[in-house]
Parts: structure tokens; C-alpha cells; sequence
């Protein structure tokens, strides 16, 4: 299972403990991508990344050049970075933002170049005091290396950015509700139409919310050119991508790894990567993109990690997030803790998500703990039927956002997998792996 | 008139961060983070006092702080310890990890100790699921904690060992904006047309470059339809 020897797009300065600062980031290759995209019309920047296929990062997956070229042209318009992650167990954007944020401001700041943007906002996850701190301090100091402000490197070119805290609200990842909260409101999700940022975004102005690890790949496009990130990668599924792996593995953490020419397989498993499941356990079920994404066993793990392959398997590759969970896992606790999660970060705004996402949270909690009954399995269906109707995937949606169509993927995989396994629980009037604390 | 709650100090760095955006409302979220670092939590007059710096009444101030998780409307400790229990840190042990922070710190999930020292939460996900299962004490990251790291983190803190790396609560960011301030909308607006004006420039330079360079090789009639 050899893994790629691709480069390393957005990780490659880690090996070095001060991977954060202007200094380090100047000594490998740091702001010569932007020199070139000034030396270039805004058009061909756009183009270049219209070309190389850079499907986003953040979790939907939709391409960065369409998006971009999708913005409304108007005299006022926005760039927002969404660095708001929290999907659970998706933790890369985290690694980028607080070792190489000049990597983040470059990217940002060719972004606003190719569309002709002067204001960008970095809206980081309030929870990554660290993060928020270097970025702050990495934003100074490019004010001062003369990379962000007035006249770009003599360019005539200029940006501003702002770096702007969240305080704690999944939901801010959804990017309408990121714009929002960003806007000084509670962050409650905007129903689309009308509300598309790339038209009516923030302050009502066209806006592109791009992902951290989107514009961490720009730098690197500009200086090794479009056809090297093309080169990367198969079909539309191009360049690398971070992997936030997680769970019951040897070797949790983020690997940045070549698209589609590697697999779960080699993820979970290769001694570089994951190394395995630690005490000679067996893989009993994994979660391939984030807690929305339904779940994968262990007849799935060849499959390469590429958006469309995932998707036409009847999952995403979403967040990036990869959970491993062996053979002395309750499935029935793991779903539950998922919905409970879910429940807990519904805005509350559609009654659907606000009602379903509790009750679902509640049964699976009395089935876990031996007092639920075999027609919950189908009450649990019929609530997520109400929330996704059909419960097919890509689920249908009767709430204003995402999260409520969501809300169903563990919940269906674990029954669909693990029908027996809730039985027991169920017969038995106990969870048969002696499940422990919960809150 | 009563004192004003927020010191001038607190409300010069507030009005600066207001001024950061195009709209003040923007800046409400960062303001209440300003107001934490003061008091440790959310207090009315500090809320009272936002809300006219960005334009709004009070009540719509409480209404946008409740929603987020970080800011607190009640009293919390000095150390604020948020253990999360999410799925990656669930399947590596985080609930047992809250049950013994909850007999470490003598209270349970969502309590303050009687000291004022120590709040104890259940999070959701943190970002930290490569060092499973994951704290944070005031927003400061701690990984891959067993149950003896924990007691003797807990005996860091209250022996101020960790003053250094944790500040109390309420202190998030302690690196401030230095660079440019704002570039003013006027100039903004001048130098940005200024830039599209030397790009064109730069393009129909290269554009004749080209044509020149190509009547040489040709004709030059393919100038004259230019």
C-alpha cells in the first residue's frame, strides 16, 4: 500500500518549530506566489484556479474558480474566510491556522487580487486563542513586510484584513450563518435563494466565503503553476488534501496526502499514516467526512479518497475528517453522541431540527441505556424521515440549512448496519459492551 | 450619572475594534470578548455600555451573547475547563475523563467551585482530536490528558505554575492589531481605481508588444485592423 510521494502542498513547513513567523515563512519561498499573481491581470489569477480544479476544502466541496466567478459585480464587494471549523473530529484548518498563518494571509490576499476584493475578514473559531493570535500577529507583520495594506510590493494594489473572533457556535461554519455572526448577530443560517453570498453576502454586498485550506493551496499554485496542482490527483478531485484522522487508530492526526491515488485503506493503515488499530483490533465501522457524513465498514476501506468516488459510494469526503471506530464500539453510543451534538447546535430556527434533533437524541439515549423498545428503531426512522425525507443520500432538505438534513446519516448508517446491535441492547435491557459515563 | 463600568482604557481599544468594520454592529461579538477579558464574564453595565458603542439596546446585546458558547451572561471561575466529550474524544475515553474532573474538581458538569476557582463544561468538538481525548482551561489547549495529568493540571492552576501560558478567563487574544489600522474608504476607493487604471495600462503595453512583435513577422495590415 505504497502512498504517493506527491509534494506537500500546504504542510510543508512543520517541520519547523517556528513555522508561524515572517522570518521562516520569507526563508521558504513565503509571499513569492503573490509577487507572481501581481505580475499577473486579476483574470488570469482567476483563471489559473478555475483550471486547476480546486474543489473546497471546507466541507461542500463546491470549486473555488466557479465560485469566484460567480461573484456579482458591484462597486462593494467581500472576501470571508471561513475558519470557523468545528464538524467533529475535523481538525486541519486548526494545524493550518496556527502554524503557517502567513501561508492564510498570502492566500488571502491573492484571492483579493483575482477579485479585484479590498476588504477581507478572517472570521477564526473563537476556541483557537492560539490561532487567533498568530494570525493576528502574522497579519501585522505582512502590514509591515508591506504583503497586506496599501500598494502591495509596489503593485498599486491594495487590501485589508480584518481578523475577527467567533465565540462558540457550530452552526457559524454554515457560511450564510458565518456571515451573520459576522455581521454582529446571532448566527442564524439565511435561507437560499435569495440568499447566495456570492450575491446578497455580507452587508448585503457579493461575497466568497472560502475555506482555510482552499486558500492555503493558492500560494503554492502561483509559484509551482496550475499544470503541477493539475498533475496531482485524478479527475476533478485535484492536488492534495489535509486528512484529519481520528478515533481508534495507532497514529491520530492530520496527514496531507495526494487525492484519489490514495485510499481509506492506506489512511487508516500505512505505517506513515495512521498505522493501524492499536491492541490487534479489528475495524468495525468508519465515518469518512465529518459527523454529517453516513458511515462506512470495513468492505469500503479500498475506496480512494476522491470527492465523486466517495460521493457515488453514498458518502462524502466533506470536512476532511476520517473516524476510526474498532470492535469494542457501541455503535448506539456513537450514534447517539453524534445526534446529541447535533441537538445541542441546532440554532433552532426550523422546528424539524430544533423538535427532531432532540427526540432523536433522547431515544437513542434510552435504547443505549437498556430501556428503549424495538419500535424506536422505526421512530427513528420516521423522525428522520421528518427531517430528510426518504433518509437517502445526498439527503433532502426541509430545513433552511445543512444541519438539519444531517442530522439522519449516523443515525441510519448505525441501524442499517447494526440492526442486531440495537436489538440487543434492546433485549437484553443493557448496552451489551458495558458502556461507561455519559453526560 | 454612574461611573461608567468599562474603564477608558477598555473603551478606547472597543472603539478602535469598531472602527474596524463598515458596520459597528460587526463588532459586537469582539467587544463582548473585550468585556470578558475585564470581568471575567459578561456583566449588564458591560453589555449596557457595547450596546451604544455599536448602535443597539442591551436586550439585543444579551440576545446575540446567548447564542454563542464563549460568552458568558453569568459568573463563571477563573479558569474555565472544557472538557469535550465529542466522538474522537468519546471513543478515547472523555467521559470517563469528566466523571473524574468532576470528582477531581468536587463539582459537576456545569458548576462553578465554591471558591470561584474552577468551572467545569462539557464541550463540543475542540479541533484537537489528534491528542484525544482534549481540555481546554480558558481556551488553552491540552492534549492526550489521563486522569493523573488532569489532577496535576488542576495543581498547576492553583498554584499559579501556569499563569504564563493560561491567562485567567476571559483573555483571548493578547496580540493586538498593529499593522495599517484601516485603509480609509476615500483613498481606498482612489488607489483601487488607480490600480485597475495601471493594470489596463500594463495590459495594453503588452497587448501592442505583441501586435508590434507579430507585424514584424507578418504584414502590416494586421496592425491597421487593430
Amino acid at each position: 500500500m505504497a502512498v504517493t510521494d506527491a509534494p506537500r502542498i500546504v504542510t510543508s513547513r512543520l517541520e519547523y518549530d517556528d513555522s508561524h513567523t515572517l522570518e521562516r515563512y520569507l526563508a521558504t519561498g513565503g509571499y513569492e506566489g503573490l509577487r507572481k499573481a501581481l505580475a499577473m491581470t486579476p483574470e488570469a489569477v482567476s483563471h489559473d484556479v478555475d483550471a486547476v480544479s480546486l474543489l473546497g476544502r471546507g466541507g461542500a466541496g463546491f470549486p473555488a474558480g466557479r465560485k469566484w466567478s460567480m461573484l456579482r459585480k458591484a462597486p462593494t464587494s467581500y472576501l470571508v474566510v471561513n475558519g470557523d471549523e468545528s464538524e467533529p473530529a475535523t481538525f486541519k484548518d486548526h494545524l493550518l491556522i496556527e502554524r503557517d498563518p502567513h501561508q492564510l494571509v498570502e492566500g488571502v490576499v491573492i484571492a483579493c487580487y483575482a477579485l479585484q476584493v479590498t476588504t477581507a475578514f478572517i472570521y477564526i473559531r473563537g476556541e483557537f486563542a492560539l490561532g487567533l493570535e498568530r494570525v493576528t500577529a502574522a497579519v501585522n507583520d505582512a502590514y509591515g513586510h508591506g504583503a497586506v495594506g496599501r500598494d502591495i510590493f509596489g503593485s498599486g494594489f491594495s487590501v485589508d484584513i480584518v481578523v475577527h473572533p467567533g465565540a462558540g457556535a457550530y452552526i457559524c461554519g454554515e457560511e450564510t450563518a458565518l456571515i451573520e455572526s459576522l455581521e454582529g448577530k446571532r448566527g442564524f443560517p439565511r435561507i437560499k435563494p435569495p440568499y447566495f453570498p456570492a450575491a446578497i453576502g455580507l452587508y448585503g454586498e457579493p461575497t466568497v466565503v472560502n475555506n482555510v485550506e482552499t486558500l492555503s493551496n493558492l500560494p503554492w499554485v502561483m509559484t509551482h503553476g496550475a499544470a503541477a496542482f493539475s498533475a496531482l490527483g485524478e479527475g476533478r478531485s485535484t492536488g492534495t488534501r489535509l486528512f484529519a484522522l481520528a478515533g481508534h487508530v495507532r497514529r491520530p492526526g492530520v496527514y496531507e496526502v495526494e487525492m484519489v491515488k490514495t485510499t481509506f485503506r492506506d489512511l487508516i493503515y500505512a505505517p506513515v499514516l495512521g498505522g493501524g488499530l492499536p491492541g490487534g483490533r479489528e475495524l468495525k465501522a468508519f465515518i469518512p467526512g465529518g459527523a454529517s457524513a453516513p458511515w462506512f465498514g470495513p468492505d469500503q476501506v479500498d475506496l480512494p479518497l476522491g470527492q465523486d468516488e466517495v460521493g457515488a459510494a453514498g458518502s462524502m469526503l466533506g470536512s476532511g475528517s476520517v473516524v476510526v471506530m474498532d470492535d469494542s464500539t457501541c455503535v448506539v453510543r456513537a450514534a447517539w453522541r453524534i445526534t446529541r451534538f447535533f441537538w445541542r447546535e441546532s440554532c433552532g430556527q426550523c422546528t424539524p431540527c430544533r423538535e427532531g434533533s432532540g427526540w432523536l437524541e433522547k431515544i437513542l439515549r434510552r435504547i443505549e441505556d437498556g430501556t428503549g423498545l424495538e419500535s424506536d428503531l422505526d421512530l427513528l426512522m420516521d423522525i428522520s424521515d421528518n427531517l430528510a425525507p426518504g433518509v437517502s443520500w445526498p439527503p433532502q432538505q426541509t430545513t433552511i440549512c445543512v444541519l438539519g438534513s444531517s442530522i439522519p446519516s449516523s443515525i441510519a448508517s448505525a441501524i442499517r448496519m447494526f440492526r442486531d446491535e440495537f436489538l440487543l441492547h434492546v433485549k437484553d435491557g443493557a448496552c451489551p459492551f458495558g458502556a461507561g459515563p455519559h453526560g | 450619572m454612574t461611573q461608567p463600568h468599562l474603564p477608558p482604557e477598555v473603551m478606547a481599544r472597543a472603539r478602535e475594534i469598531v472602527a474596524l468594520y463598515p458596520h459597528p454592529r460587526s463588532a459586537l461579538i469582539p467587544l463582548c470578548h473585550l468585556a470578558q477579558e475585564q470581568d471575567g464574564w459578561l456583566r449588564p453595565e458591560a453589555m449596557a455600555e457595547i450596546a451604544e458603542l455599536v448602535g443597539i439596546t442591551p436586550a439585543e446585546v444579551l440576545g446575540t451573547a446567548t447564542f454563542y458558547d464563549m460568552l458568558h451572561t453569568e459568573e463563571v471561575g477563573r479558569y474555565v475547563v472544557t472538557v469535550c466529550t465529542n466522538i474522537a474524544c468519546m471513543l478515547r475515553g472523555a467521559y470517563e475523563l469528566l466523571e473524574h474532573a468532576e470528582q477531581t474538581l468536587g463539582i459537576r458538569t456545569g458548576a462553578t467551585s465554591a471558591d470561584g476557582s474552577f468551572t467545569l463544561e462539557d464541550a463540543e468538538c475542540l479541533a484537537d482530536c489528534g491528542r484525544a481525548p482534549c481540555l481546554q482551561v480558558n481556551h488553552r489547549f491540552f492534549g492526550d490528558v489521563t486522569h493523573d495529568d488532569f489532577d496535576r493540571l488542576v495543581d498547576d492552576l492553583r498554584e499559579g505554575r501556569l499563569d504564563d501560558e493560561v491567562p485567567r478567563h476571559g483573555t483571548l487574544v493578547r496580540v493586538r492589531r498593529d499593522g495599517g489600522l484601516r485603509v480609509d474608504a476615500v483613498s481606498l476607493r482612489t488607489e483601487r481605481q488607480a490600480a485597475a487604471a495601471a493594470m489596463a495600462d500594463r495590459a495594453a503595453a503588452s497587448e501592442s508588444k505583441a501586435a508590434a512583435a507579430a507585424s514584424e513577422s507578418k504584414s502590416s495590415e494586421s496592425k491597421g485592423a487593430g
